[in-house]
């Protein structure tokens, strides 16, 4: 799913420098990414997402070169192929649940809102628990129903991929739990893989990896980028 | 369509914004386009009308207050006249005179006292039932008519001049006889009545109807049944007599239809005189005077709503830019969902088009309803 090597990238102020040497995701696999504040989580999800381009190196995603694609491409890739979780949800306020969750069909390059997605997003709203409150904006809705609003609109696409930035970080610890229960689940059916940002240590026996970036940095090895939590499988 | 379905959106859940930039910019636009729609409408009404009377005879002053009140019934009050000055007129032999009494009113409308020739010189003609025939009648404008719901059979009580004035004007119940088709000019908003009947609100003529009664011996007595109003009736109507000689019975104006462009001049010529206390005015001379003042304070003004005009959108703008700020995080979410470079124009684009399409139809709405009413309106304009 994810292949990258002597991955480079700079900021063009200058400043922050990011340097991975070998990275592979497997389709279907549940990854977290832990490490402190600018380390450069963020910068792989974008790098991973089409929003930024490697300076240098090798990064495939879903198939895609992305370092050879143009900025149109990376955009009709991202719509199709990536699936976005926020920490602060980003809702759009003036749409309610349903429309909230058909958003990326209203703005994404390439994809056609259909009945097809339409449905696809009331399956998937009641799977998540909300399909009575789809016609509520985002101020009538708890925090928890507007991260599984935003989980929905995250997959309403099919995407091969899914980022989570800091995903649960805004919910209380009973939601946390169910959170991402409902989001690996999902993701299951749709065998979609998951890459998640995460300062929750808490949460990490539920990944099946983790990747601890101040590590991965700090290393040149690639086999030293990855630690595997115990009680769970490598 | 994807564009205009999220600025519709957008727009319908910050509707008290989008209703003010809506408002904003329909008055913005609509000013302009109905003052200039008034503005012409009153010229050609004012200028039509003014050319369709040759000369108007008042007291001497004011010539603009003397057109103005006898030309299209304003308030503009000038001194009046007697009836001398009428058969003056009559005596020369040169012209046809027909008096104006427009000191009183009712119900918001200026009651005209006047001859038959009237009608005949300004082209009136009767809608539904009769013309004036006798004492205490009257004839409804069109517009009177339609804004107090009456016609022939009912009747209107003539207001005080002044509420003071117990003696001299006493209300007189007039009976309408008819209601005139409508002309678009000031004649619509007006009552018309006989000259003489307008002398009996004035109080120059009365009838006996038993407010005050003397007994055998002589004995005056005010009746304690007294009315609020005088009536005219078939039965009182021999009573009304007028007192005084009748070349005094005062006279708003008197507008003079001359036989020829000779006889005309003639007139003017006998008018020249400043000690005479009578002038004659020649309407479209004064109105063209006025038309060209108002139309130098309408340029004026035209500069004016363009300066506000250009204020009002840039702050309609600077409130869109405000708005588009605030959506900044809206922005980069749909950049990572893979929104495409433009998206951001397309709906600011979208958004600005439909709140133009509600600005214009608006707008347009409010131009057509003053066009719609344009002549009602002009005629309204010029009788206040």
């Amino acid at each position: 799913m994810i292949d990258a090597r002597d991955l480079s990238f700079a900021y063009p102020r200058g400043g922050f420098t990011l340097q991975v040497p070998e990275l592979q995701v497997a389709g279907g696999e549940r990854v977290a990414v832990i490490g402190p504040s600018g380390t450069g989580k963020t910068t792989l999800l974008n790098l991973l997402a089409g929003l930024a381009v490697p300076d240098g190196g090798r990064l495939t995603v879903a198939g895609t070169d992305l370092a050879g694609q143009s900025d149109g491409q990376r955009r009709a890739f991202r719509a199709r192929r990536i699936g976005f979780i926020f920490q602060n949800f980003a809702l759009v306020d003036y749409l309610d649940a349903f429309e909230n969750i058909l958003y990326p069909y209203r703005v994404g390059v390439g994809l056609k809102l259909d009945a097809a997605a339409r449905d696809r997003a009331r399956l998937l709203a009641e799977a998540c628990g909300i399909a009575d409150r789809l016609k509520n904006h985002p101020n009538a809705l708890s925090g928890g129903e507007q991260q599984r609003v935003a989980i929905c609109r995250a997959l309403v696409t099919r995407p091969a991929l899914i980022l989570a930035d800091e995903a649960t970080g805004n919910l209380d610890p009973e939601t946390k739990e169910a959170i991402l229960d409902l989001l690996f689940d999902r993701a299951a059916e749709m065998q979609a893989t998951v890459l998640a940002v995460t300062h929750d240590h808490g949460l990490l026996p539920r990944f099946d990896r983790v990747i601890d970036f101040a590590a991965l940095r700090q290393r040149t090895a690639p086999e030293a980028q990855s630690v595997v939590p115990e009680g769970r499988p490598a | 369509m994807n564009a205009l379905f999220l600025a519709f959106a957008h727009l319908r859940w910050t509707w008290a914004r989008s209703l003010v930039l809506v408002l904003v910019g329909a008055l913005i636009l609509a000013v302009p386009m109905v003052t200039q729609t008034l503005l012409r409408g009153s010229e050609e009404a004012l200028t039509r009308r003014a050319e369709a009377t040759p000369l108007v005879l008042g007291a001497r002053g004011s010539q603009l207050d003397l057109v103005m009140s006898a030309v299209y019934f304003s308030e503009d009050r000038a001194q009046p006249i007697t009836r001398a000055a009428e058969d003056a007129v009559w005596d020369s032999g040169l012209a046809l005179p027909i008096p104006l009494h427009t000191a009183f009113q009712t119900n918001g409308a200026r009651i005209v006292g006047t001859s038959l020739d009237y009608f005949d010189f300004r082209g009136l003609e009767l809608a539904t039932g009769r013309q004036i025939a006798l004492l205490g009648e009257a004839v409804l404008g069109a517009q009177v008519a339609e804004r107090l719901g009456l016609g022939p059979g009912d009747s209107v009580v003539s207001a005080p001049e002044n509420l003071f004035d117990l003696d001299g004007v006493y209300p007189l119940e007039l009976q309408i006889t008819g209601v005139l088709a409508a002309t678009g000019t000031p004649d619509d908003e007006a009552v018309f009545t006989d000259v003489k009947t307008a002398w009996v609100i004035a109080g120059i003529g009365h009838g006996h109807d038993d407010v005050v009664t003397a007994d055998a011996d002589g004995n005056v007595t005010a009746s304690a049944a007294i009315t609020e109003f005088q009536r005219i009736t078939p039965d009182n109507i021999d009573s009304f007599h007028f007192h005084g000689a009748a070349e005094d019975y005062p006279l708003s104006a008197v507008l003079v239809v001359p036989n020829d462009i000779r006889s005309g001049t003639i007139l003017r010529g006998r008018y020249l005189d400043p000690e005479n206390p009578v002038q004659i005015a020649v309407p479209a001379e004064i109105v063209a005077g006025l038309v060209d003042r108002i139309f130098r304070i309408a340029t004026l003004l035209d500069a004016v709503t363009l300066i506000i005009g250009v204020a009002a959108v840039a702050a309609m703008g600077l409130t869109l830019y405000l708005s588009w700020t605030l959506r900044a995080p809206e922005m980069a979410t749909a950049r990572r969902l893979g929104a495409g470079r433009f998206v951001i124009l397309r709906l600011a684009a979208a958004e600005i088009a439909i709140l133009l399409s509600a600005v214009i139809a608006i707008a347009a709405c409010f131009v057509v309803a003053v066009i719609a009413n344009g002549d009602g309106i002009v005629a309204w304009l010029l009788a206040v």
